[in-house]
């Protein structure tokens, strides 16, 4: 026991620095922060689904400067907001100064029993200091801020209001004043990672500070268990009991951070620990394939602080990133102190949540091709269109060069122990003209893919329609027949970028 | 004009107000029970052994090993109860069960220092279980003959006769799933035991007279030596009108015994597997009508599913009889009613109370046989409404029929529907691979619980020395603003700004033997009952005032002076009720609310996916006490109802494996409610004229639950829907939840049908 360590640990909270003291490793942020007494955060289902915990953390931007980001502090220890600043629904107003967002929120009838509403709070004011943000009455164009704003609010639910007020409350919101303190905090750093050991009698919680130390940690502890966003164990902890002696957290390794080109721009490597949202605006509409997924991928809440690097290395089988990433040839950088090692994404896992990464190894970065393929489309097949677990996943990548496919991939979720490609749809389709009768017949193929199952998101009947399906949608929205297409928005959230003759491939 | 009714000039009722904790809300400084628990010293934490079946005998509970674990401070287990074992008003809810009766069933409670404590004391002890077959579905009940409770009739006219006579008669079975409350905050207690041995238990209740009375007798106490409190539940839906009892119980229990205060908080998963849910239903129905498609007859047998405790099972049945006609009139009726007991949860009250199941077999009865008809189905469902002097299948005169009318017209104009719907004819027509459909469906909805003796309400006000006024009244704030309301109505009584009243939490301490808040008749009871209290102060005030011109707070200090009392107990019971439960014969109901809605949804042929396009909606909410506070639970009521219909998809396993009655959807990650992306793309809500309520307090109606029903909708969309992928004329069987998968399978038997008759 080193109580000195443990005393040191300490989060700036609304402003106030508040020691984490004898604060156990697997207490969640949520649950300090009530013992706190700052009650307005709350626990709706302790697994990051209903957003009613959201606080505001500072992160860094890659300008430099700090963004007030949305996290759900039921999913987050404790101890990995060491160092770190938290704005809580309290610290933005009270009664008689309530701050713009939440005046909006009171007074459109936003509030009705009122337990999500701090967390809607702090998510929409999340969205409100977004610097980029555009507000309703600066544009013409309402549907894009509206679309920015059910994203940024896509991870909390509220069970009374039906939210068309709370949307109104967003929409109404203009910029923030200039003498706004927490715009203006914008403009300083976010605080810089520092490195914590916290040790109680329940585990070790450990950040180290580079990727040496982190690789040291994991050579030292074999039963070191790693953790980047905490969405997943989180989860862990919360519902299934689990409780690991010891965490090793590397969500703020500068190493893992990076987003680089290498092999003469051929490729793109995405550092694991960049979070869905920050590769999300890294690649800046580079992958046009990723784009389709991340505003299906659960919510903004959780994008904040999911990263790639866990949500490949979790390997469940209804992640939906993998699918996508596979479509794309994705390949994994492994390090450990050994040295460094490349997998394609292809033969990275090996059964249910299993993966051939070493206990000691770190996924370093993922490797994207620049090159993108022609027609690409991200079938997400769900009960719910925002913030769902997905029944079936298709990634599809496709390139047409004079009428004839020349080359498919086809990444599949939600059908097997693990992500798979779709290998014999993609041999039955290669080299074919881009026909109806042969895409119908690779659909009849991929509808046969994997082993689905019955269970209560979907019957196995159902996901292997959606199968066969997804390629027959795709070709209708991109085929040389007539065009399936509504006036406005997509029936579902894909919206399926085409490219028939192929130029996307060259 | 009643002088209930009647509303006074520059009232405070029906201006538009925020909800009155809407600043609390919004700096998260609104306290809910469990947000007392940092305010409290000492408190232990309770936290449950659940059973691993849906239905077996406890053979053996060995708790020593419970007590190794650090932190854990006692394990209670029936041998601590000291007066009744029951957690229940039917006495068939064992506190402390030794047959366990669902899976997920609370056999002991462990109290520790820390809710880690508790948890791990919890897995710490081992119980012996002797499995015993166990019935999951509705459909294994009614095979097994397994039912509960009373199996009433509703019945009226002849309907051999008419099933005769008609000329045309279809027959079906409608299945619908039931659907989890899902308030944001879990069941929550808190119990201390005060100076005397006094218990005072604060939670999230409905129903805190109830509470009271079963923490009383699970004490073994008199009600006087138990107080309850609810400050404000974070949602209840029903949901917490009788299934916070036993919790409240457990907590009580603990802090008599330790003498420290106990917190029993459930998190989510154990809330969802041990919490009552809305009731699935099973119907098989005969529907009979005329040539002109105007309803004569409707036969059939309804069961509930009931699950392992009868709970409000009878009085939900008895609801679900009374809305079978919804908002038409059907000479011959036959309906009988049944409760099905089987092995999972207790279900239990949700918002509408049984009368959205009752409605939705008529509802997906019409849907399903106007195509046979060859009739529209809007124009279907128009030709067949009450009109004035009919009664309904149970006896009661529908009064305001002609409201209904006007609901719907009004929809119909002010959507624009016939335009859009030519305008969808043209979309379907060029559109191979989506359809869209835009229907329509009326809400004829009851108000008063069918119980009559539940119908009375009670209130306190106090009006101090400087003129400032506190009310207490009996019933409790989930978020449906009935405080915002009661404000309002304080106000207007005593012609006082708003500022001058405030509002004290619920206590039975303060106002007793309460009913439920439930029913959506919190606004009328208690409303009336504050105005009550107000007006015998007035009465005394104006002997005082004596005519002349003088200030409140003037007044009101000289009535303290002259001993003038200046507070006053109301009271409310509603009149010209009378039911009986028996014959289901009577006028249960002190009026209809009424509503009508035209929804527009699109639908992907590949997918089963959907859109909500457009939704209108004209509901009737009388004169409203409090417009904004109204149009929040008609859009929020309209969205729960669309989630029950379209996406809630409660999924017990019904197999013969190991986890048999294991609910499979027990998160938030498995279980999904509605998010902003249901959200109607295009939601217009409006509130019908001219609808002032006699029978209610300043003319209002009650807002809480009829809402809801407007959702039947959306299902009739997406069902018009998949039947345009069809040939025309085809009878579309849609599963309830209506989920993509569901609506895929629809589409898919329209196109299978539509090959068959080519």
């Amino acid at each position: 026991m080193t109580p000195e360590l443990m005393s040191e640990a300490s989060i700036t909270v609304n402003g106030d620095l508040r020691p984490l003291g004898g604060t156990p490793v697997h207490t969640t942020a949520l649950d300090f922060l009530r013992g706190l007494g700052l009650t307005g955060a709350k626990e709706g289902c302790a697994e990051g689904e209903c957003g009613a915990c959201s606080v505001l953390v500072s992160r860094p931007e890659p300008s430099g400067g700090t963004r007030w980001t949305a996290l759900n502090a039921c999913l987050l220890p404790a101890a990995a907001l060491d160092g770190q600043e938290v704005v809580t629904a309290e610290g933005l107003g009270e009664g008689s100064a309530l701050h713009p967002v939440q005046r909006e929120l009171a007074e459109r009838g936003g509030s009705q029993c009122g337990y999500c509403t701090p967390g809607f709070v702090c998510s929409m004011a999340a969205e409100y200091y977004r610097r980029d943000r555009v507000s309703t009455s600066s544009t013409s164009s309402t549907s894009s801020t509206s679309e920015a704003w059910h994203h940024a609010l896509s991870g909390n639910l509220c069970r009374c209001t039906g939210y068309r007020p709370i949307v109104d409350a967003a929409e109404a919101l203009g910029p923030p004043a200039g003498d706004d303190p927490l715009a203006a905090r914008r403009d300083q750093s976010a605080p810089p990672s520092v490195a914590t050991t916290v040790v109680h009698d329940d585990g070790v919680f450990v950040r180290p500070v580079d990727l040496a130390a982190a690789l040291a940690v994991l050579d030292e502890h074999e039963d070191a268990v790693v953790m980047a966003g905490s969405t997943d164990l989180g989860v862990e902890v919360n519902l299934r009991g689990s409780r690991p002696a010891y965490v090793v957290a590397i969500d703020r390794l500068p190493e893992l951070r990076e987003v680089s080109a290498s092999r003469a721009g051929a490729w793109i490597d995405v550092g694991a620990a960049l979070t869905l949202s920050e590769v999300e605006e890294a690649l800046a509409g580079r992958v046009p394939l990723l784009d389709e997924v991340w505003p299906q991928f659960a919510s903004r809440l959780i994008r904040n602080g999911a990263t790639i690097g866990g949500n490949v290395g979790t390997a469940s089988p209804i992640g939906d990133l993998a699918p996508a990433l596979l479509a794309l040839d994705a390949r994994l950088l492994l390090v450990s102190s050994g040295g460094e090692r490349e997998v394609p994404l292809s033969e990275y896992f090996t059964g249910y949540r299993q993966t051939v990464r070493a206990r000691d190894e770190l996924i370093r970065s993922v490797r994207l091709p620049a090159e993108q393929p022609g027609i690409t489309a991200f079938h997400k097949i769900a009960k719910r269109r925002f913030d769902d677990i997905s029944s079936v996943a298709v990634a599809l990548a496709i390139d047409v060069i004079e009428g004839v496919v020349t080359r498919v991939r086809i990444g599949l979720g939600g059908v097997a122990a693990t992500p798979i490609r779709a290998l014999r749809t993609e041999l039955t389709l290669a080299g074919q003209p881009w026909t109806a009768e042969s895409v119908e017949a690779a659909a009849l193929v991929l509808a046969e893919e994997g082993t689905p199952i019955d269970d209560m998101r979907a019957s196995a009947a159902y996901r292997s329609a959606m199968l066969g399906n997804s390629l027959r949608k795709l070709w209708v929205s991109t085929g040389l027949d007539h065009r399936w297409s509504s006036s406005e928005r997509s029936v579902e959230t894909t919206a399926e970028t085409g490219d028939v003759d192929g130029r996307g491939a060259q | 004009m009643t002088s209930l009714s009647q509303r006074p000039g520059g009232a405070v009722v029906g201006t538009e107000m925020e909800h009155e904790s809407a600043a609390l809300h919004v700096t998260g400084r609104a306290l809910y029970t469990d947000d007392l628990v940092g305010r409290t010293t000492h408190v232990l934490h309770a936290f449950p052994v659940q059973a691993p079946y849906a239905h077996a005998r406890v053979t053996a509970v060995r708790a020593d090993a419970a007590y190794d674990v650090p932190g854990v401070v006692r394990v209670l287990t029936a041998g601590d109860v000291p007066g009744l074992n029951d957690a229940g008003v039917k006495h068939d809810e064992p506190l402390f069960p030794d047959e366990v009766m669902y899976h997920g069933h609370a056999v002991v409670w462990v109290l520790g220092d820390t809710l880690e404590a508790a948890r791990r004391g919890a897995k710490a002890i081992e119980v012996d279980y002797e499995p015993l077959p166990a019935l999951v579905t509705i459909r294994e009940a009614i095979a097994a003959e397994s039912f509960q409770g009373g199996s009433p009739t509703v019945e009226r006219g002849d309907v051999e006769w008419a099933f005769e006579n008609a000329a045309h008669v279809f027959s079906g079975v409608t299945e619908m799933a039931g659907q989890e409350h899902f308030y944001l905050e879990t069941h929550a207690s808190l119990a201390l035991v005060d100076e005397g041995g006094q218990v005072f238990v604060q939670c999230s209740t409905q129903h805190p007279t109830e509470t009271q009375e079963i923490v009383a007798h699970v004490l073994g106490r008199q009600s006087h030596e138990v107080t309850v409190q609810c400050l404000r539940m974070g949602g209840g839906f029903g949901g917490k009108e009788m299934q916070p009892h036993g919790y409240a119980a457990i907590a009580a229990l603990g802090a008599t015994i330790t003498g420290r205060p106990v917190r029993l908080r459930l998190p989510r998963q154990q809330d969802i597997t041990m919490t009552g849910k809305r009731h699935g239903f099973h119907a098989e129905w005969r529907v009979g009508f005329d040539e002109d498609g105007r309803l004569l007859a409707l036969d059939g047998t309804i069961t509930s599913g009931g699950g392992w405790s009868l709970d409000l099972s009878e009085p939900v049945l008895a609801r679900a009889l009374c809305h079978i006609d919804n908002a038409y009139w059907i000479p011959h009726v036959r309906v009988h009613g049944r409760i099905a007991k089987t092995h999972i949860t207790s279900q239990t009250a949700f918002r509408g109370f049984g009368g959205p199941q009752g409605m939705l077999v008529i509802e997906d009865a019409l849907g399903r046989c106007a195509p046979l008809l060859g009739l529209d189905p809007a124009e279907l469902r128009r030709r067949n409404f009450y009109v004035d002097g009919q009664d309904t299948p149970y006896g009661q005169p529908v009064r305001h029929p002609e409201r209904m009318v006007a609901a719907w017209e009004q929809v119909r104009a002010t959507g624009d529907v016939d335009a859009r719907r030519a305008e969808i004819d043209a979309f379907n027509a060029r559109s191979a691979h989506s359809k869209r459909a835009l229907a329509m469906t009326p809400v004829k909805f009851g108000i008063s619980f069918n119980f009559t003796a539940f119908n009375q309400g009670g209130a306190l006000v106090h009006v101090y020395k400087d003129g400032s006024v506190l009310i207490n009244h009996g019933g409790t704030e989930m978020g449906q603003g009935l405080h915002t309301k009661m404000l309002q109505v304080a106000a207007t009584a005593l012609g006082l700004p708003l500022a001058r009243v405030r509002l004290a939490p619920t206590r039975t301490d303060k106002v007793p033997n309460t009913s439920a808040t439930a029913a959506s008749a919190g606004a009328d009871l208690n409303g009336a009952a504050v105005k009550d209290a107000c007006e015998q102060i007035l009465a005394r005030l104006e002997t005082v005032r004596a005519g002349r011109d003088i200030a409140w707070d003037d007044l009101v200090r000289e009535a303290y002076y002259a001993r003038v009392q200046l507070w006053a107990a109301g009271f409310y019971r509603t009149e010209g009720l009378h039911w009986d439960a028996a014959a289901m014969r009577g006028s249960p109901f002190k009026y209809f609310a009424y509503g009508a809605c035209a929804a527009e949804v699109e639908v992907d042929g590949f997918t089963g996916a959907y859109r909500l396009r457009r939704v209108d909606i004209v509901h009737d909410v009388g004169d409203s006490l409090s417009p904004l506070v109204d149009l929040g639970q008609v859009e929020g009521g309209f969205v729960q109802g669309t989630g029950w219909l379209t996406l809630e998809d409660l999924r017990w396993d019904a197999s013969d494996g190991p986890h048999r009655g294991r609910l499979a959807t027990q998160s938030a990650s498995t279980y999904k409610l509605p998010s902003l992306s249901e959200m109607p793309e295009d939601f217009r809500v409006a509130f019908l004229d001219k609808a002032h309520e006699d029978g209610a307090v300043y003319g209002s109606k009650a807002v809480g639950e009829p809402p809801l029903m407007l959702a039947f909708a959306v299902r009739e969309a997406l069902r018009e829907a998949a039947g345009a992928f069809g040939p025309p004329g085809v009878s579309v069987e849609l599963d309830s939840p209506a989920t993509p998968e569901a609506v895929y399978w629809a589409i898919e038997r329209v196109r299978r049908s539509g090959h068959e008759g080519s």
